[in-house]
């Protein structure tokens, strides 16, 4: 049973992903499947977040080889939440997607190329092993490398040329890191690893341990578009359709610093003076960055990719204090941040939509002709600001009790005044999109301020009532970050469940 | 490209190296080979059929979308997966069993060599594809 | 070995720092190709037998070599092989839609 639910997340991604493939001319039946499938992987998602909730920390050799040679897939509760997001955004998105998405986009594979990328962030979750956590982010990058450049067009393939490059070059990195690293340890199974290499660091000199997890840093620094390797995030993620730069927004970047969480919980633990202290400083620097692009910009698309940045680095923080208060904190900011950014996106898309266009200067009385729309906005915009009782309040209220609970008073006064900042953007973004008087009726093409919009509000809705209740719920929510925070900062269970016999 | 010597000599390699890439793909388990050399063999042998007569009389020889042999290939992959999850074992365990084929004895048959038929078929349909899609450009 | 994989790494990043996008993929080639390279060193290079059991035997002869470094290098090969196919065509694209392969042209896109 444990074997079977461990695998399911990337199962039916893939066997979607297969079947839509097979299906290839018959447009509604892609669209029935491909729907279908992302359900699945919602229910695989609640499923295996029901049983790891219970009696703790599942695990399945792939292949029936044992732990520290073959592949292991290890479900603890910081992955089982990820999971379980994943597989609502990975649903909400499918759901907008059918109601935007271009028919020649989907002739190009959309949907077959949508499911392998979900395949890829689940697995990348559940993986016990670096580099088979390599092989899931390759399979997620190449899915959205495709994805990215599909349909041509000039911005767009200027954006994917930025962006393949650097995510091949993050890859690479990664790949030497990999090596250097089996070469000292002889492993690359993460639970094995976390005691070989502090086996190992007794007998190295200290540049060699501190060039490694510099190298992962680095690496996973620049998938997760961390501080000064973000650049590349604001330069594409405008470009793609809006479904595909939604999930994007929610899934992508997040799946680095699930990487980095993982990696600096369980195997970079010994030094931590050293390298948890250059994460914060880093963290500081990527909100404040993060934040101060958002402000120069006005295109809604590009404030929102530059508040992504910022956000990664309220992730980060709560990595680098280390504390399992900290990090219980860091796994409720991602979630949270999951669901809010993505359904940020699906709102610019659906103002798109009613304005033809994003550029927050040609647009403007969207409160007065549609006030649903302008309400949808607000939950989630208040949400990443952190005003309560939204999700985003109790995320940030975490990560300043561990911040200050750890007496480092500067990033919580950073982290503060960022948020303060991330308002005045939101602000921005309602007065100019929603507030303001339209500006001359000079008729735009594509624009459509009467279009039928019940369908693409329905996912929008969905998601800014998960915010609501994560909010309104917050006690028991956090409760379970809590207890993620705390398995991730006492990893003697996660190597217990992967090499103390696991399912067999 | 219209080169007569190409022309004959396709005919003759064509069989060659098909035949050769199965025998790669069988041989695959303890000794060099396997399904992705195998199928990279095989892909090359269509490659060069598309070369001499053109993409479209390749895809019309190969009769079947490479898309679907992807599909097909992928699929093939995880049913040899869940060979093992439906006999409650993980997935991806590898079971084998004993084929008897009478006067040739006994063939060891087992999931890892349906995943590396998996394997095959996969990459042949992505090799054709990428070439298919340049040539027709 | 160790010079073969710098001087890879530094020709590979030589090309990646030139304007054209086609050098900066071949760049990208040299460098996964010189990261293989590395795996392979990190993990100790020893003439050494096949490790699978013989027949007769129960148990590996040493020396034997270590398979695991084998299979990531071929992982790795296999990904390169088809990121680098996916690179090619998209920089084919590009030189359709932009007319030109000089980074810096493309990238005047960003300023609109």
């Amino acid at each position: 049973m444990t074997d079977l639910l461990l695998v399911l997340p990337v199962l039916i991604p893939m066997s979607t992903g297969i079947l839509t493939l097979l299906a290839w001319r018959r447009r509604r039946l892609q669209r029935g499947l491909s729907l279908a499938g992302a359900a699945g992987l919602l229910a695989a998602g609640v499923a295996l977040f029901a049983e790891v909730s219970g009696p703790g920390i599942l695990s399945s050799q792939i292949g029936g080889w044992p732990a520290p040679f073959g592949i292991t897939f290890v479900a603890d509760l910081f992955s089982a939440v990820m999971v379980l997001v994943a597989g609502l955004v990975g649903f909400t998105v499918a759901l907008y997607s059918l109601t935007s998405i271009d028919p020649i986009l989907e002739s190009f594979g959309y949907h077959p190329l949508y499911h392998f990328l979900l395949m890829g962030v689940s697995g990348a979750f559940l993986t016990g092993d670096l580099f088979n956590l390599y092989v899931w982010f390759e399979v997620m990058l190449v899915s959205s490398f495709v994805l990215m450049a599909l349909g041509g067009g000039r911005r767009r393939t200027d954006g994917a040329v930025k962006y393949v490059t650097l995510n091949l070059l993050s890859s690479t990195l990664f790949l030497v890191a990999l090596g250097i690293l089996y070469g000292l340890a002889g492993t690359l199974n993460m639970a094995d690893l976390a005691g070989k290499f502090a086996q190992v660091s007794a007998s190295q000199p200290v540049g060699v341990l501190r060039m490694l997890p510099m190298l992962f840093l680095i690496a996973f620094g620049i998938k997760a578009a961390a501080f000064p390797l973000f650049f590349w995030l604001p330069a594409s993620y405008h470009t793609p359709p809006i479904a595909i730069s939604a999930l994007f927004a929610g899934l992508l970047t997040k799946v680095g610093v699930y990487a980095l969480i993982r990696v600096f919980s369980l195997i970079f633990v010994g030094d931590t003076a050293y390298t948890h202290t250059l994460i914060l400083v880093i963290a500081g620097l990527t909100m404040v960055t993060g934040v101060f692009g958002a402000i120069s910009q006005n295109e809604f698309r590009r404030i929102l990719s530059f508040h992504i940045v910022s956000q990664i680095g309220y992730m980060i923080m709560g990595l680098g204090l280390g504390t399992p208060l900290g990090l219980a904190a860091a796994v409720f900011y991602i979630a949270h941040h999951i669901f809010v950014k993505t359904n940020l996106f699906l709102i610019s898309g659906v103002v798109q939509r009613l304005g033809g266009t994003l550029d927050l200067r040609k647009l403007g009385g969207l409160y007065a002709t549609r006030p649903v729309v302008a309400g949808l906005f607000l939950v989630p915009a208040l949400s990443l600001a952190g005003v309560p009782p939204l999700s985003g309040f109790f995320a940030k209220l975490g990560l300043v009790q561990a911040g200050v609970a750890d007496g480092r008073y500067l990033i919580v006064a950073v982290s503060l005044a960022v948020s303060l900042l991330t308002l005045y953007s939101m602000t921005k973004i309602w007065n100019e999109a929603f507030w303001k008087k339209a500006p001359e009726a000079g008729a735009r093409e594509g624009a459509r301020p009467d279009a039928d919009l019940r369908a693409p509000l329905v996912p929008v809705a969905l998601l800014a009532a998960v915010t609501v209740v994560v909010g309104l719920a917050a006690g028991p929510v956090f409760g379970v970050a809590e207890r993620a925070g705390a398995q991730l900062a006492h990893p003697a269970g996660y190597i217990e469940a992967v090499l103390g016999g696991g399912s067999r | 490209m219209t080169s007569l010597i190409l022309q004959v000599a396709v005919r003759v390699l064509m069989p060659l190296l098909l035949m050769f890439s199965v025998f790669l793909l069988v041989r695959g388990h303890n000794l060099p080979g396997g399904g992705f050399s195998g199928g990279l063999v095989a892909a090359s042998a269509w490659a060069l059929f598309a070369i001499v007569y053109g993409a479209g009389a390749a895809r019309r020889a190969l009769r079947v979308d490479p898309l679907t042999l992807i599909a097909a290939g992928l699929g093939t992959i995880l049913a040899s997966g869940a060979v093992g999850l439906v006999s409650g074992r993980p997935f991806l365990t590898g079971l084998w069993g004993a084929l008897d084929l009478g006067a040739y004895g006994a063939w060891m048959v087992g999931t890892p060599l349906l995943f590396d038929f998996g394997v095959y078929l996969s990459v042949i349909g992505v090799v054709l594809t990428i070439i298919f899609v340049l040539e027709e450009e | 070995m160790a010079f073969v994989i710098g001087g890879l790494f530094a020709a590979g990043i030589y090309m990646m720092l030139r304007r054209s996008l086609v050098k900066l993929l071949i760049g990208l080639a040299l460098l996964t190709q010189s990261v293989n390279l590395l795996i392979f060193d990190a993990a100790q290079l020893v003439r050494a037998r096949i490790p699978i059991v013989p027949e007769g035997e129960h148990a590996l002869l040493p020396p034997y070599a270590d398979p695991l470094p084998q299979a990531f290098i071929l992982t790795a090969i296999v990904i390169s092989f088809g990121v680098t196919s996916f690179a090619v065509a998209l920089a084919y694209r590009a030189l359709r839609t932009v007319g030109t392969d000089d980074l810096d042209r493309i990238g005047e896109t960003e300023l609109s």
